[in-house]
């Protein structure tokens, strides 16, 4: 039962754009989860992957060992194939001392109508440890989903944490994404969301970071484009609590139709005279001089505006 | 190819041009030249048919058809291309895309190489992390790509370093030699030398069209003495078309 089940939802995943040989790999990390069903699950030398069922989800750990630099990216996917169905995944990840990993996790909910998936993540980065954590979402065209990702972040000494959500095919739904990154001495935060609101899509994003060791760094970026109704609010914080942290928020978001609503809300703060925290955000319709020269290179106006907006969502 | 006819175009309550009269031939370089704010771009982006310059008065016609009220799109589709004096800038548009936006089969080597530069760039970002010379000489080649009759120049040797100059005017010179047709719009002597005619604009009219040399020398004598173009009494100066 487990493996006809398993196999339908790799057949989705790859669709949606996932590697499902990760998932047969032996050599390769993974978790696949079905609604609070784990349909597979492989840890390596150097990576610990538990996984328990519960109600309603899973709640997963995961720890890289300490110096471990795991080679190919371990593979997560989540998701929920009915139409109706909730998916709550607690995760803790633990990356030790000197050790690096990327994970390459896949969210996928082609048919929701009324679906909630909800992760909350602790991640702890041990220092001078690397850790890169990438959500491609994979939604259907009808938009019943809520989907409220939420982690807390500590990255030590000397580390670098990249975090890159995405969520670009069918409709949003209702993202509630709510991110807290702390970030120790020379340590460095790096943040991406991306997302392509539609419909009567609702997205509220607040990314939040705190420097809080010496020449910590940190980058917030979100880029969004709204049509239709979809709206959107992004708030970025920074806060530059120690000697020579910097920190940059940087939004865009782009309307394509009159009825779309974006609001960007960053907040920067300084406690040190020594810390320097900048940010810009332009939120507007697509640019006039970019849609004109892909127009005079012979573009019709919504091929030029598509390749604008593919653009800024890569 | 080209011909302009009592072109008018306002912008926010101001005569840009006033009147334009011009005709560019088939297969020739023709040069727009004059002060800052003469009305050059302003006629180069009426040609192209840019919002916000559309034409009061007047006629723009291209291989026989009145193209004054068509858009940019449909201007392109009939062989018209500007590049602009500052190009813009995508962000996550890679050099390759950029190049094969319209055309995927875009010989996209080729044309770098025509333009001086190498293949390793056609992944980086059409972004403003490239320099102004860089991303001067990859408009030129996105210009190529789109095989146009006519190319409208705003600039393209402006801001640029020394060493790419060069390039640039071989470029227009290459273009040139595979039919296209040109409009070119530059204050440098040494790009004007390459040109096959020139007109000289002014308080957004055509003050002389002539040979290059002849129109710098016009220019040199009349323009560069005076405070302020408006000032001139045209009607003094005798016009040799």
């Amino acid at each position: 039962m487990i493996s006809k089940e398993f196999e339908q939802f790799l057949n989705i995943y790859d669709k949606a754009g996932g590697n499902k040989n990760a998932f047969r790999d032996k050599g390769i990390a993974n978790l696949l989860v079905h609604k609070n069903k784990v349909l597979n699950v492989n840890s390596i030398k150097g990576v610990t992957l538990k996984s328990k069922r519960r109600k309603d989800g899973i709640a997963v750990n995961l720890a890289v060992h300490k110096g471990v630099k795991v080679e190919n990216p371990v593979h997560f996917c989540f998701g929920v194939l009915p139409k109706i169905g909730r998916q709550e995944i607690d995760i803790d990840i633990l990356v030790e001392d000197n050790a690096q990993v990327e994970i390459v996790a896949h969210c996928i909910f082609p048919n929701a109508v009324k679906v909630v998936h909800k992760m909350d993540a602790n991640i702890k980065i041990g220092d001078n440890a690397r850790f890169k954590y990438q959500e491609i979402h994979y939604h259907g065209e009808f938009g019943g989903i809520k989907v409220i990702p939420k982690a807390k972040v500590s990255v030590g000494e000397g580390s670098i944490y990249d975090n890159v959500f995405s969520l670009l095919e069918g409709k949003v739904g209702f993202l509630d994404f709510d991110y807290e990154v702390n970030c120790c001495e020379k340590s460095t935060a790096n943040m991406l969301v991306k997302t392509y609101g539609k419909g009567e899509d609702k997205i509220k994003i607040l990314e939040k970071v705190n420097l809080s060791g010496e020449r910590a760094r940190s980058l917030i970026k979100t880029r969004i484009v709204l049509k239709d109704k979809a709206r959107a609010e992004v708030i970025g914080e920074t806060y530059g609590n120690a000697p020579y942290a910097r920190g940059h928020v940087d939004c865009i978001e782009i309307l394509n139709g009159t009825e779309a609503v974006a609001k960007a809300i960053p907040i920067v703060s300084v406690k040190d005279e020594r810390a320097k925290v900048t940010h810009e955000a332009a939120i507007g319709s697509v640019d006039k001089r970019q849609l004109e020269t892909l127009m005079a290179r012979g573009l019709e106006e919504e091929e030029a505006i598509d390749t604008i907006v593919r653009g800024i969502l890569k | 190819m080209l011909k302009i006819e009592n072109l008018t175009l306002e912008k926010d309550g101001r005569q840009i041009l006033n009147g334009i009269n011009l005709s560019v031939n088939k297969g020739e370089i023709y040069a727009l030249l004059g002060r800052n704010g003469t009305g050059k771009t302003s006629l180069a982006y009426a040609v192209m048919g840019c919002k916000g310059y559309e034409a009061g008065e007047g006629k723009i016609i291209f291989e026989r058809n009145e193209i004054t009220r068509l858009s940019i799109s449909q201007r392109a589709k009939l062989g018209i291309t500007l590049a602009w004096q500052k190009p813009a800038v995508f962000e996550g548009l890679t050099v390759e895309e950029y190049l094969k936006c319209k055309n995927n089969d875009t010989n996209v080597h080729g044309l770098l190489s025509i333009v001086g530069m190498s293949s390793i760039y056609l992944n980086r970002m059409v972004d403003d992390k490239l320099s102004g010379g860089e991303r001067k000489r990859i408009e030129l080649a996105s210009v190529m790509a789109m095989k146009p009759k006519l190319a409208i120049l705003d600039e393209i040797d402006s801001g640029i370093d020394a060493p790419s100059l060069p390039f640039i005017r071989k470029t227009v010179q290459k273009m040139r030699d595979n039919g296209i047709t040109i409009i070119l719009i530059s204050h440098s002597e040494d790009t004007l030398n390459i040109c096959d005619r020139a007109s000289l604009i002014g308080a957004g009219q055509v003050l002389k069209t002539a040979y290059p040399k002849i129109v710098k020398e016009f220019f040199t004598k009349h323009c560069k003495q005076c405070n302020h173009l408006y000032e001139i009494d045209w009607k003094e100066i005798k016009y040799d078309f």
